[in-house]
């Protein structure tokens, strides 16, 4: 008996609060498939959030007023690179501080450390006279080069590898593969599970970047998603129809993929907070 | 004979550790290198640089036109009204979204640890925020605040509540951010307070209850104890996120309206881009680089001190 109304009260208190965090989502993704009058119609009522008067309207006009798909290429691009090859440098990296012993490796590891306390927001000032200086501004290169190594990442694989066996390594060394080799073909398939993590950690965090495009593109052709729909919302008319195609087409690439990482994704999350 | 053999062997042996330790430190070094190099350019320069050009003056585009002069910018930093309103929101938005936000969560967290069958459902319901970008989500929000027809003031009609600003406000603009900031960003936090809680020993309660303690002394005397490590680890990302806050205000408000939404992210921005003050943004950012690790450093301590 009172089991059931602990039951009833918790379904209660969750439903209640669920509803307080996906009605604005629902009513982007329901906004976006109503005409543009109709949206302030349903405004005052529960027909707000009920998709009545579908029509695909808002998404042709969107993609007719800006290069939506040219955006979304540019961000699916630059962010992969950065994560793919973001995987082999820290991974390797990871590798060398977790099981090989050299001079220097504790110091080496000690400054990853240290630099993971590093803002970004107080370095972005001189890392631009640094791009610049490089003649990137504009180019792919501004976008990628400099978030490939990534302390938090190296600091993740560093932790899993530290687990691997020794014992395992040492075999395959004895049986004459060499370092890169044993790491491809030992370690690599030993560790789906950490490169699932910092990939999707790593995706999800490049993918909502905003204020360093803004400052290295100039033009249109390299710009990414987040500024695509920042600068449609600042361009008159405004229909909110639209604007709310938009934001739904751009949540959906990270939603799938969340959907697909989901279990690596809150995997990432936990572990950096249990272990602290 | 003998001897010389065993010695020889030994000789052999040393020689052989020597080459393979001298073999795993180049490796080592090669494996190290790309990394290192990347974050040498990238980040400990562009820091360093920081650091150096807060002592100088000198416009954002004209780079080889620099001038030392001292701690000038510091002075002018300790008599800039602009600089003190904006470490003042920072404060304020920090102060507030942290034990509000960690709150939430904690609750959240309370709400699905359980056996429910939707369980999934609505961890998933208080999670898709976070996973969805900022910029869209200072979009979303900027329609539902809209004063004349957003849906937050259709929501609050309902209830007899009269139109509100909002974001126009200079007294309500902060708080409306802070709103949305929590809704956010909770469910991050949600996850790692989960992960805490299921952490704990299911004996623990067990025992407890079998003593008579009731739901809410166990709550009082197992779970908080329990999950201190987690709190301050949840308590310190908290806060570090909160003190960068930048994309919602450069978005929604741009500062206003009268700085009430200026922060210390969004001065250094101004400052340096708009401005081209490139070497008073950069004593801001040292500034900004120093209260993040003050911040990291008390966490740190309370972390120890239990």
């Amino acid at each position: 008996m009172r089991n059931t109304r602990t039951k009833v009260l918790l379904y209660a208190l969750n439903i209640i609060m669920s509803l307080l965090f996906i009605i604005p989502l629902l009513w982007m993704v329901v906004s976006s498939l109503k005409p543009e009058n109709q949206i302030f119609a349903d405004l005052s009522s529960l027909k707000s959030l009920l998709p009545l008067h579908i029509t695909l309207d808002n998404y042709r006009m969107a993609f007719e007023r800006i290069p939506l798909m040219k955006f979304l290429f540019n961000s699916l691009f630059y962010v992969s690179v950065i994560c793919i090859s973001g995987l082999g440098v820290n991974s390797i990296c990871g590798y060398a501080l977790a099981k090989l012993r050299f001079r220097g490796s504790e110091f080496i590891l000690v400054c990853i450390i240290a630099l993971m306390i590093v803002p970004f927001e107080s370095i972005l000032m001189p890392l631009y006279l640094v791009v610049n200086a490089l003649h990137w501004v504009n180019t792919w290169f501004a976008l990628i080069v400099p978030f490939i190594a990534n302390c938090f990442s190296i600091f993740m694989f560093r932790q899993f590898f530290m687990d691997i066996p020794n014992e395992i390594l040492e075999s395959a060394s004895i049986d004459g593969s060499g370092p890169l080799k044993t790491f491809a073909s030992i370690v690599v398939p030993l560790s789906g599970p950490v490169f699932a993590t910092v990939f999707i950690l790593d995706f999800i965090s490049h993918w909502g970047d905003f204020m360093w495009p803004i400052l290295v593109t100039t033009g249109e052709s390299l710009r990414n998603i987040q500024l695509g729909i920042q600068t449609f919302f600042t361009l008159p008319p405004i229909y909110y129809g639209q604007i709310m195609a938009t934001l739904t087409f751009t949540t959906v690439p990270i939603i799938v993929l969340f959907l697909l990482l989901q279990k690596y994704y809150v995997q990432g999350i936990t572990s950096a907070g249990i272990k602290g | 004979m003998m001897q010389t053999a065993l010695h020889a062997h030994k000789r052999e042996h040393i020689s052989t550790f020597s080459r393979q330790k001298r073999r795993e430190t180049l490796v080592g070094y090669s494996f190290v290198t790309p990394a290192v190099l990347l974050l040498i350019f990238f980040l400990v320069l562009p820091f360093l640089l920081a650091v150096v050009f807060g002592f100088t003056k000198f416009n954002l585009l004209r780079p080889d036109k620099i001038h030392f002069t001292g701690l000038d910018n510091y002075k002018l930093l300790f008599t800039d009204g602009l600089f003190y309103k904006s470490l003042w929101n920072t404060l304020y938005f920090t102060v507030i979204v942290v034990p509000v936000q960690s709150g939430v969560a904690l609750m959240l967290a309370l709400l699905v640890n359980n056996s429910l069958k939707l369980r999934n459902v609505f961890r998933i319901a208080y999670f898709s925020p976070v996973v969805t970008s900022m910029t869209v989500i200072a979009i979303l929000w900027i329609s539902l605040y809209n004063p004349n027809e957003g849906l937050i003031n259709s929501a609050l009609h309902f209830f007899g509540i009269s139109n509100q600003p909002f974001l126009r406000s200079s007294s309500q603009a902060m708080n409306s951010i802070i709103f949305m900031s929590v809704w956010q960003a909770a469910g991050y936090q949600m996850m790692i307070f989960l992960a805490g809680l299921q952490g704990i020993s299911k004996d623990l309660y067990e025992a407890s209850s079998i003593d008579g303690a009731s739901k809410l002394q166990q709550l009082r005397y197992i779970t908080i104890p329990s999950l201190y490590n987690v709190t301050v680890f949840v308590l310190t990302i908290t806060t570090i996120q909160a003190v960068k806050l930048f994309v919602q205000p450069y978005i929604m408000t741009n500062g206003g309206p009268e700085n009430s939404t200026r922060t210390l992210a969004l001065l250094i921005y101004q400052q340096g881009f708009q401005f081209r003050n490139a070497g008073y943004a950069s004593a801001i950012s040292v500034i900004f680089f120093l209260i993040v690790v003050l911040i990291s450093f008390s966490m740190k301590k309370f972390l120890r001190d239990k």
